[in-house]
């Protein structure tokens, strides 16, 4: 979809035009009362759910938590999926055509906030006439976009759902992120991010980013129960290359990730991560931040999770609690670090099926 | 307690109907060990409470997410440390005391969080138990329905030994009901009574 207005950044920067790349799922409601938005996290898009009929491996990225029958039931409700401006499947980013260049924005694309890209879902959700999400709901960074959501337009969202989330990032976070960055701003290919004119892609730092990334998606018990020390040839063969499963794992997602995503988006998102702190402007209260919030929470966090521990998501909690905020929290033992967030656990689906069930009946989306 | 509105919820817990009974309209709730939610949820319709639920077990905070009861899964042994000191009219601890491993704990976390305390538990002080006791076995009854080696319970205590508790920790007891089933106790209460509910604060 084509947007005329522009889009202001809290950089100062802004965009005249640009084109946001969403799906939808479901039926939209005579009462627009039905619809979700979900948000998604750093590599992720608008393609949630189900796959195209030209591509049928191309499954969305949360299918087994969105879709007919699924917790967030498509019979019931209307769920938009939209790319971010900065991302790259298809939504104006740094690889889109600057205005009046003809070369793509590269380098000089704005840097982008979660608070951005919140204001650019609002302008989606305008235009598809909903004035109120039954829910806005995201994973890890797109829960931080979901909690940004009950703090800017506290009237326009009815519950939050936020899961595997932090309320800023710590240090090792911004860390971890940093050494990403690096990697793909020193790969020569990189060309201070205007690679594309040079017809090149920095994908040694893209590898490497990703690389780095997964490691801090896993946890130590599941990278350990998933390869162990298993070898590749069944010896060790005192080389360089690989030797460890882990290893050829890593370097082919690596390889995967470098294949389609774009560096500067990379950067981009990771930067809005850093950057993500609500409680900033009250001077680190997270409780004077949730102040405006209207919105009824659910959250839950892994307990294997060390990205965001589960100690991230009870800071959220307990702002809420200070704003006597409806919020119902699960701390869900899982072993599979961060990312059990896309997993089908029974018990953290069995939660979103029943808190749906609930926000089905009060929007009046009974199928 | 308004009993014009329908309260199948807590039906046949007559501890829970007090405690509510006890609970000002309008009042911030903490209830822990909150099981499937129903006090708050009564709570909620019948006053106009503000409550939230705290439960460590998984299916009894999936229980409350179907109740719609705010509800946050947390582990009570390891103490309120997520909460502001006062920053609840009430902190309601029903039938999860005499569970407790760290009791002292958690009845002054309850006084440091809460405005007042509401807690209620079983009187092993009840005579059929002190009976049975007397017969050399260990008491099992509806309100102990649990056998020696399988019981989830490690700090029974009668009515005198919780009041001597709050006397020794600075703790004033403002009210107290005694009840054998659904009938209210007063004469002999330490003997005849099977639950009891109290209301307290700091002093």
């Amino acid at each position: 979809m084509h947007f005329d207005t522009p889009l202001a950044f809290r950089s100062g920067a802004q965009l005249d035009a640009y084109d946001l790349t969403y799906e939808t799922y479901g039926t939209l409601n005579a009462a627009k009362s039905n619809a979700v938005l979900v948000c998604h996290a750093l590599n992720a898009s608008h393609h949630v759910a189900g796959f195209y009929a030209e591509d049928p491996k191309n499954v969305g990225w949360w299918d087994n938590m969105i879709g007919p029958g699924k917790p967030l039931d498509t019979d019931k409700f209307f769920v938009i999926g939209v790319n971010n401006p900065g991302g790259c499947f298809g939504s104006t980013g740094p690889a889109s055509i600057k205005p009046g260049t003809g070369e793509p924005y590269g380098s000089s694309f704005p840097v982008v906030t979660v608070e951005d890209w919140v204001d650019a879902q609002a302008r989606l959700a305008d235009r598809l006439g909903i004035e109120r999400f039954a829910a806005v709901m995201g994973g890890s960074l797109g829960a931080m976009q979901a909690l940004q959501w009950a703090i800017a337009y506290p009237r326009r969202i009815a519950n939050a759902i936020v899961i595997a989330a932090a309320p800023k990032l710590s240090a090792q976070n911004i860390a971890f992120n940093e050494v990403a960055r690096q990697a793909i701003t020193t790969d020569p290919d990189f060309h201070g991010g205007d690679f594309y004119t040079y017809n090149v892609v920095p994908r040694r730092g893209l590898r490497l980013a990703r690389m780095i990334g997964h490691i801090t998606y896993l946890s130590d018990d599941a990278m350990m129960e998933k390869f162990g020390r298993s070898l590749r040839s069944g010896a060790i063969n005192f080389h360089f290359d690989v030797d460890f499963e882990v290893e050829s794992y890593l370097r082919h997602q690596g390889d995967k990730f470098a294949e389609y995503f774009d560096a500067n988006t990379y950067l981009l998102i990771t930067r809005a991560l850093d950057y993500f702190d609500p409680a900033g402007a009250c001077d680190g209260n997270l409780t004077r931040a949730l102040a405006p919030v209207k919105a009824r929470f659910f959250i839950a966090s892994f307990t294997s999770d060390w990205r965001f521990a589960p100690e991230r998501s009870r800071e959220i909690v307990k702002a809420l609690l200070d704003n006597r905020a409806d919020v119902c929290y699960a701390e869900i033992d899982a072993p599979h670090g961060h990312d059990a967030f896309l997993l089908d656990d029974p018990r953290y689906h069995a939660l979103l099926r029943a808190y749906f069930d609930n926000v089905a009946r009060e929007c009046g989306a009974a199928a | 307690m308004n009993t014009s509105l329908p309260v199948p919820a807590i039906a046949g817990r007559a501890d829970l109907e007090a405690i509510a009974a006890w609970v000002a309209p309008g009042a911030s709730v903490l209830d822990l060990g909150c099981g499937e939610g129903l006090l708050l949820q009564f709570l909620k319709q019948s006053r106009d409470v503000r409550g939230y639920g705290i439960e460590i077990s998984d299916a009894n905070v999936l229980a409350c997410v179907k109740n719609s009861v705010s509800v946050i899964q947390s582990n009570l042994e390891t103490g309120l440390a997520g909460f502001d000191a006062g920053s609840f009219d009430y902190v309601i601890l029903s039938q999860t005391l005499q569970a407790m491993r760290h009791t002292e704990e958690i009845i002054m976390e309850m006084l440091r969080v809460g405005r007042q305390g509401i807690v209620s538990f079983p009187n092993f002080g009840y005579w059929p138990q002190r009976l049975q006791i007397m017969r050399g076995r260990m008491p099992v009854s509806d309100v102990l329905p649990y056998n020696w080696y399988d019981t989830p319970n490690v700090h029974l205590c009668t009515l005198e030994d919780f009041e001597a508790f709050c006397a020794a920790h600075g703790v004033r007891i403002l009210e107290r009901i005694v009840m054998q089933g659904e009938r209210r106790i007063s004469f002999a209460p330490n003997l005849r009574g099977s639950v009891a509910v109290y209301r307290f604060e700091k002093k």
